[in-house]
């Protein structure tokens, strides 16, 4: 990263320190509120049910983990949604900062650095919950925040391309209902894609998503098998790298006419 | 302060005493006019002055505090709807809905007066025309320039046919095209006969389309009458303006640093009405180097205002006193300087 | 209009005027249908990802009357609850604060004949004629699935409805006291938890009794406990009850927004 990228997360940070109050609702204390939903009262019921059916573990600490790396999708997301939007159109910090000797690069660079400072403290801050509610099993659960960042970033960067193309916010909600929220519900977090209809079950396996799902419960369970974390680690790099190429170009067109 | 003939014909608006406070500060201070059916009425005034303030209580959006008003003869308080459905109102800034087409604006807003859809299409239709934007009908609020959203706006505000049409503020923020042809449909509805009450801070606007205007400062009716009559009462037929340069401003101590209370040399015995500054007491400076020159002396930051019948003869007579001002300028005095006059300030900063 | 507000019940005084808001929402649907379809996917994804992904872990529930039931039947009426919450919610409070401080549509509109009443009302109304067409296609949904037992489940339908107008008329008494957009972080802070306590997932059993008294006291339970009732068949007098709560804090909430609306647009 570059000195000039530093200055867009330090223009972000400063930014941040007004309007935090509400983002700590919606990037903490919503998965917080599911694991406890889903995690306790419904895995309750599921581990009377049916014990064993998740390899042994509980359905709380099969389900923890789950939600940490859908909620970095869900900070990458939404991070790379309106507030980029608002800074290309609405408030068009952007055009301010490119009369300044920042490039489309810098800027670029700087904003996934900043998102993904925001997922560090985000995963972070839920690790420690999920000590707390007593559903971690290895202690490889540490390399679960890197690789939520990862997850996230990964989102971040496919959006920033969506949302630099876009002319009005009427793009997102679509995104939001038909990508992220099926994902979000589909992608192995709440069940084991083995369960999804078979035809289904290909297209799971393509998401960033079912890959991050992936890697933060294998660390946390300590079920980890290194090949399918290589792979998990190298699609979701894949997806970072791709994404950040792609909104490079998008930006550009949408900042440089 | 009222002059309108008090004949058969009841007051379009009447108000007495009309008062606005608000937490903070007293917007309109018990004020009293009356407007006539058919009569063109401007309120003029600086922002602040409670132009709009007067505006949406006479719109019924706005409960007054104290005093009476009538509209239509009737209460705004109690009859709010009813007063309303022959209301025009165009606001200070455009409230169109983005969410809908140019035309479906009209239509939609000819609903909330009760019109059929069939008549509201066709008077939207009509009045596209009449605001010259029929071929943008179909297009979205949004790409529309500042002219053509306050002629739709002046559109919506004549679906429901209205007796009486308030304009807040009509063209500021317009290029000067674009006010002049709203003028002239402005110009166009009075000669159908629709009453206009309009607020603005500009004065060739006042002059062009009130037939009677209240200057308002502070909360308060300062003055009242016709733009002519105004400009008679308290300004000269012409005003020369000079400007100098720094160093002669210093010299006539209308610097930057002078005290403002003392920048007014007055060699006018007509007395403004409500107002004791004009007591003769300006700088000593000033009042030698114009003095005979004409009947009053205004001095803003950047130039000179000398109030005279003959604005090139008191030129003539400035160079012979070997003042030599870096422009000079002779105009026919306006509103605007009416509005110097009686408040020592200047309308738009 | 101020002093008639308070001495007749508001929706009779407004209704037919009110009608014309609607038509103008209608308008503005007309072009972006999409973004009211795409609402109807929502509660769908959530009941084949719940009701039916976990449900397979689950197995079956005991209904309300103790008779087993598949976890999809148990979920799929608290998705159309809370979906009647959540669409209600979402036009209530973004889309009349927008309205109300950016768009500046009602100030339009009040200059019109139209008061503050006819524009709370007219909006309830919307909001409800939108998430009465999500609930019929829900309800449509669950019957193709087999997830209904009982041919009362077509008073789901008004109960849906009603459970819209309660959320509606709060979310607007709420918007009139939200200064800023970040407020509208509160009212996620309040129908997230709505949505993951109330019974939606698992039956109130699974709580300790005194939590179960504090669930049994929020209005999305009631919309819960009244949907489920219906489309599983378990009729009881309770329903009686959730309709009465419900329908109580609806009008509450409409008193609330009347009188802010006219402070908020009557300055």
């Amino acid at each position: 990263m570059t000195v000039a990228a530093l200055r867009v997360v330090e223009h972000n940070a400063t930014y941040y320190r007004r309007t935090w109050r509400g983002s700590v609702v919606l990037t903490f204390l919503s998965p917080v509120l599911f694991l406890a939903a889903m995690g306790l009262g419904l895995g309750g019921m599921i581990d009377r049910a049916a014990p064993g059916v998740l390899s042994g573990v509980s359905y709380a600490a099969f389900l923890a983990p789950g939600l940490l790396a859908a909620q970095a999708m869900n900070t990458g997301t939404f991070e790379s949604t309106y507030p980029i939007m608002s800074r290309i159109l609405w408030r068009r910090t952007y055009h301010a900062v490119l009369a300044t000797p920042l490039s489309v690069r810098d800027l670029l660079v700087g904003e996934l650095a900043w998102i993904s400072l925001r997922l560090l403290m985000m995963a972070a801050a839920f690790l420690a919950v999920m000590l707390l509610f007593g559903v971690v099993r290895s202690p490889l659960v540490v390399l679960a925040v890197p690789a939520a960042v990862l997850t996230g970033l990964a989102f971040a960067a496919c959006v920033t391309a969506f949302t630099a193309t876009q002319t009005n916010d009427s793009g997102f909600s679509s995104l939001f209902r038909f990508v992220i929220t099926p994902l979000f519900l589909f992608s192995g977090t709440f069940f084991p894609i083995e369960r999804l209809p078979e035809l289904l079950r290909p297209v799971a396996y393509l998401t960033p998503l079912y890959h991050g799902v992936s890697l933060t419960r294998g660390l946390s369970l300590g079920t980890l098998d290194p090949t399918g974390a290589a792979i998990d680690a190298a699609v979701l790099a894949a997806y970072a790298v791709g994404g950040a190429i792609a909104a490079r170009i998008t930006l550009g067109r949408a900042l440089v006419k | 302060m009222t002059s309108v003939p008090t004949g058969p014909i009841d007051p379009l608006i009447q108000a007495r005493g009309l008062t606005k406070r608000f937490p903070a500060i007293t917007a309109v201070d018990a004020i009293d006019f009356d407007v006539a059916p058919g009569e063109s009425f401007g309120f003029l005034g600086p922002n602040g002055a409670g132009k709009t303030s007067t505006m949406r209580m006479i719109g019924c959006v706005s409960p007054i505090t104290a005093g009476s008003l009538r509209v239509f003869g009737l209460d705004p308080t109690a009859d709010g709807p009813r007063i309303r459905a022959r209301l025009g109102v165009v606001p200070q800034s455009d409230t169109l809905d983005l969410e809908l087409t140019v035309r479906e604006n009209l239509v939609i807003y000819g609903r909330y007066f009760d019109l059929s859809r069939g008549e509201a299409g066709r008077r939207a239709g009509e009045l596209l025309e009449f605001v010259q934007l029929a071929e943008r009908s179909g297009d979205k609020v949004e790409p529309l320039s500042g002219g053509m959203r306050r002629r739709l706006t002046i559109a919506r505000a004549l679906i429901n046919e209205p007796d009486l049409l308030l304009l807040d503020e009509p063209t500021t923020g317009l290029d000067p095209q674009a006010r002049h042809l709203l003028w002239e449909r402005l110009y166009r509805l009075k000669q159908r006969g629709v009453t206009l009450v309009l607020t603005t801070h500009y004065m060739d606007e006042a002059e062009q389309l009130c037939d009677r205007l209240v200057i308002m400062d502070k909360a308060r009716i300062v003055a009242e009458g016709s733009p002519r009559e105004l400009i008679e009462r308290y300004a000269t037929r012409e005003v020369l303006e000079l400007r100098f340069s720094e160093a002669d401003r210093e010299a006539l101590g209308t610097g930057p640093g002078a005290d403002p209370a003392d920048r007014v040399a007055s060699g006018d015995d007509r007395a403004a009405p409500g107002e004791s500054r004009h007591d003769g007491r300006g700088d000593g400076r000033l009042d030698e180097r114009f003095a005979g020159l004409a009947e009053r002396v205004e001095a803003l930051p950047d130039r000179i205002l000398l109030y005279t019948a003959d604005g090139e003869a008191a030129a003539v007579a400035v160079h012979e006193r070997g003042l030599l001002p870096e422009s000079v300028l002779v105009r026919r005095s306006s509103l605007e300087d009416v509005f110097l006059r009686l408040t020592g300030r200047t309308l738009v900063d | 209009m101020g002093s008639l507000l308070r001495i007749a019940p508001l929706p009779f005084v407004a209704a037919p005027r009110a009608g014309r808001l609607v038509e103008r929402n209608i308008l503005v649907y007309r072009r972006i249908w999409l973004v009211l379809v795409s609402g109807f996917f929502e509660p769908l994804f959530y009941l084949l990802g719940i009701g039916f992904g976990i449900g397979s872990l689950v197995g079956t529930v005991p209904g309300l009357e103790g008779q087993a039931l598949s976890y999809a039947a148990f979920v799929a009426p608290a998705m159309m609850a809370s979906s009647a919450m959540n669409g209600a919610i979402y036009d209530s409070t973004f889309n009349v604060f927008f309205k109300l401080n950016y768009d500046k549509v009602y100030d339009a509109v009040l200059a019109t004949p139209l008061g503050p009443a006819d524009v709370a009302v007219g909006e309830v109304a919307w909001a409800l004629m939108r998430g009465s067409l999500y609930a019929v296609g829900f309800l449509s949904v669950m019957i193709a699935l087999g997830l209904v037992s009982s041919p009362w489940a077509v008073l789901a339908l008004p109960a849906a409805m009603l459970v819209g107008f309660t959320f509606a008329a709060l979310g607007m008494a709420a918007t009139s006291f939200m200064r800023t957009v970040q407020d509208f972080d509160l009212i996620f802070l309040v129908t997230l938890p709505l949505f993951l306590f109330s019974g939606t997932f698992y039956p109130l059993s699974a709580y300790p009794p005194e939590l179960q008294l504090a669930v049994q006291l929020t209005p999305l339970y009631h919309g819960v406990d009244l949907i489920r009732g219906l489309t599983t068949g378990a009729l009881g007098p309770g329903l009686l009850v959730d309709a009465a709560y419900l329908a109580a804090l609806g009008l509450v909430g409409l008193a609330i927004v009347s009188r802010r609306l006219e402070k908020l647009l009557l300055k």
